[in-house]
């Protein structure tokens, strides 16, 4: 397909992430950084909401529900399905659940991939494996599609896993307050399937290119901060936007988004070069 | 400089490359042509351009001036993945994923190589780590693997897809005599199986056992090549001999001897040089005839180190960059070397 070997990207990708699966060091700090985001502070936060009852403090977080756009406060329920009223804890437990932890499903695939799209060509090259791979039959084009999936993969997959199990504790929790189990809302499923993966894609096309062009791992984690720190903003503003309920627009700003992330990714491509494997390309 | 290999078939030429980096040429007027089934062998100090000229033979870089054509086709071009895939190549670094097992290592090659997984993919890589004695240890993270495991690894991982052209980047490096006998072993063995191979050294020595064929290069530049015979009679063509003797007085008769030109005596040794060889049989006659006692005659053969310095020496190289001429001694022929070697 366009002149590549899928067989080959495949088998780029699949190299990498088995190494990054040998890299206890890497993974382990990720896993625990996807739990806190993802298990502990939710599960603290909706479990003292929903256990303190109706005291001031809840009554204060509920009343700071009135701020919220109407198209977000329509879909707090007042009712429960069988008519019972839905508690102020019930509801501001709802609110949060659904409003607040989108950051959550923003920030920890972008740093996860961040990081591994970083070291990814420019750690060929420290470990002069750029040299295997630059001697390879394997197209340039191919070695940066694999190596963009490999990336891709892992911040991708902690979000699924992590959603999910947000979603668990989220309904597990939450749920009984508001008359059954009722997340992931639209919403949420719009923001983890149409609008994260091109931000998720234009960042790490951007991340890739810096990995190739700079001299060490250090000096492309940098980087990829500086780079990464902007699109999570933007992520995140577009992302809350979407779990409030703005019409038609998100999947409008999904749609840009993809145009993008295809832009920035043809653009990437030609970033990867056996010279630059080599590490002998101008300005390495 | 004159070509003096004629081959039917060249597997590589290159022609006149210039490549440089920024300011700094890497190759100038680079030419370098490789028969098939020949072991060839780049000389040259470190620096001198030969991991950039195999560099350029597999189309990892391109020229910016000249042509390489290898097994007839550009690898720059879109032909260059058929030549990458034809070509087996060893870097001066093994390039080896540490965190993966020796099997994995192999199986990407493999996978890359388009040999597939599992199947015939897996009897390659079984037959590629037995013939470097390292199957015992494929299992094992490449991290733990001593340097000359890596070396063998890295050598079983260049001939997996059966290459037709080995291009050997300082192969022996880091390597324990043993395991450098071993692998040179290999790698000789490498042609008989009809493969080409290209390697890189400076280590003159390791090349005198094994060279088809030479190329000796500096700043970038293919000084000369051919075979180490055609390059000592062209560069050292005189003829010398060794004579040691019992006692030094007798030496002197050599003074004034028909077919001797010159000679140079020290203690009970005498280097003296020739018209011919066939001088022989009458300088050791006259010398036994005033009554010498001889305890050796050895002609002297030059070796690659001596071909190699002559050749600099010829070419212009300034004087820190060489040794001071040795004085012959000697030392056994390079035949005999060769076969030490193998």
């Amino acid at each position: 397909m366009f002149g590549l070997d899928i067989s080959r990207i495949r088998t780029v990708a699949r190299t990498d992430l088995k190494q990054l699966k040998q890299a206890k060091d890497f993974w382990v700090p990720m896993t625990l950084l996807g739990s806190f985001f993802f298990v502990v502070i939710p599960t603290i936060l909706l479990v003292t909401i929903t256990s303190i009852g109706e005291i001031g403090v809840v009554d204060q977080i509920s009343d700071t529900l009135d701020v919220l756009p109407a198209a977000a406060q329509t879909q707090i329920p007042e009712t429960t399905d069988s008519g019972a009223p839905v508690s102020d804890a019930g509801r501001t437990a709802y609110a949060l659940a659904v409003f607040l932890f989108a950051p959550v499903a923003v920030i920890v695939p972008l740093t996860i991939s961040t990081a591994v799209g970083a070291a990814t060509i420019v750690g060929e090259r420290e470990r002069g494996t750029g040299e295997f791979l630059a001697h390879s039959p394997a197209g340039v084009r191919e070695i940066y599609l694999g190596k963009l999936i490999a990336s891709l993969i892992p911040g991708y997959i902690t979000t699924v896993v992590g959603f999910g199990l947000y979603s668990l504790i989220v309904n597990l929790v939450v749920g009984p307050e508001v008359g059954g189990w009722f997340f992931p809302t639209f919403q949420w499923w719009v923001m983890i399937v149409w609008v994260l993966p091109p931000f998720l894609a234009i960042c790490l096309s951007l991340v890739l290119r810096l990995s190739a062009k700079v001299r060490s791992t250090a000096a492309a984690q940098q980087a990829s901060g500086l780079v990464s720190l902007p699109l999570i903003m933007i992520a995140y503003s577009q992302s809350t936007g979407v779990l409030f309920g703005a019409g038609y627009l998100p999947f409008v700003l999904g749609a840009v988004a993809w145009g993008a992330a295809l832009f920035f990714l043809a653009r990437g491509v030609r970033s990867v070069t056996r010279s630059r494997l080599l590490g002998v390309a101008a300005g390495i | 400089m004159e070509s003096t290999t004629a081959s039917p078939e060249l597997i590589v030429d290159v022609q006149n490359v210039h490549r440089s980096f920024g300011d700094v040429h890497a190759l100038n007027d680079l030419t370098i042509k490789v028969p098939k089934g020949s072991i060839s062998v780049l000389l040259g100090p470190n620096g001198a351009g030969k991991t950039t000229a195999i560099r350029m033979i597999t189309g990892a870089l391109g020229p910016d001036v000249g042509t390489a054509r290898v097994f007839g086709l550009d690898p720059v071009s879109n032909d260059g993945e058929e030549v990458r895939r034809r070509c087996g190549v060893v870097s001066a670094k093994p390039s080896l994923y540490d965190r993966l097992s020796g099997w994995d290592n192999l199986r990407y090659s493999a996978e890359l190589y388009g040999l597939g997984r599992g199947g015939n993919a897996d009897v390659a890589i079984r037959e590629a780590a037995a013939k470097f004695a390292i199957e015992h240890a494929l299992d094992q993270e490449v991290g733990g693997y001593s340097t000359g495991m890596k070396t063998r690894l890295a050598l079983s991982r260049a001939i997996l897809h059966d290459p037709e052209l080995l291009l050997l980047d300082e192969p022996t490096s880091g390597l324990d005599p043993e395991s450098a006998v071993a692998v040179l072993e290999l790698i000789r063995n490498m042609t008989g199986e009809g493969r080409t191979v290209l390697m890189c050294t400076h280590l003159l020595l390791e090349a005198e056992g094994l060279a088809d064929e030479v190329v000796i290069m500096q700043h970038g530049t293919s000084l000369e090549w051919g075979t180490p015979a055609d390059l000592a009679d062209r560069y050292l063509p005189e003829k010398r001999i060794h004579i040691a003797t019992t006692l030094p007085e007798h030496l002197a008769s050599l003074q004034g001897m028909p077919g001797v030109d010159s000679f140079d005596v020290a203690d009970t040794n005498a280097v003296v040089e020739v018209k011919s060889l066939d001088a022989v049989p009458d300088i050791i006659n006259r010398l036994v005839a005033a009554g010498a006692l001889i305890t050796s005659v050895t002609p002297f053969v030059p070796n690659l180190e001596d071909i190699y310095f002559a050749v600099r020496r010829d070419k212009g190289s300034s004087a820190d960059e060489l040794p001071p001429p040795a004085a012959p001694t000697a030392r056994p022929s390079r035949s005999r070397v060769a076969e030490m070697a193998r």
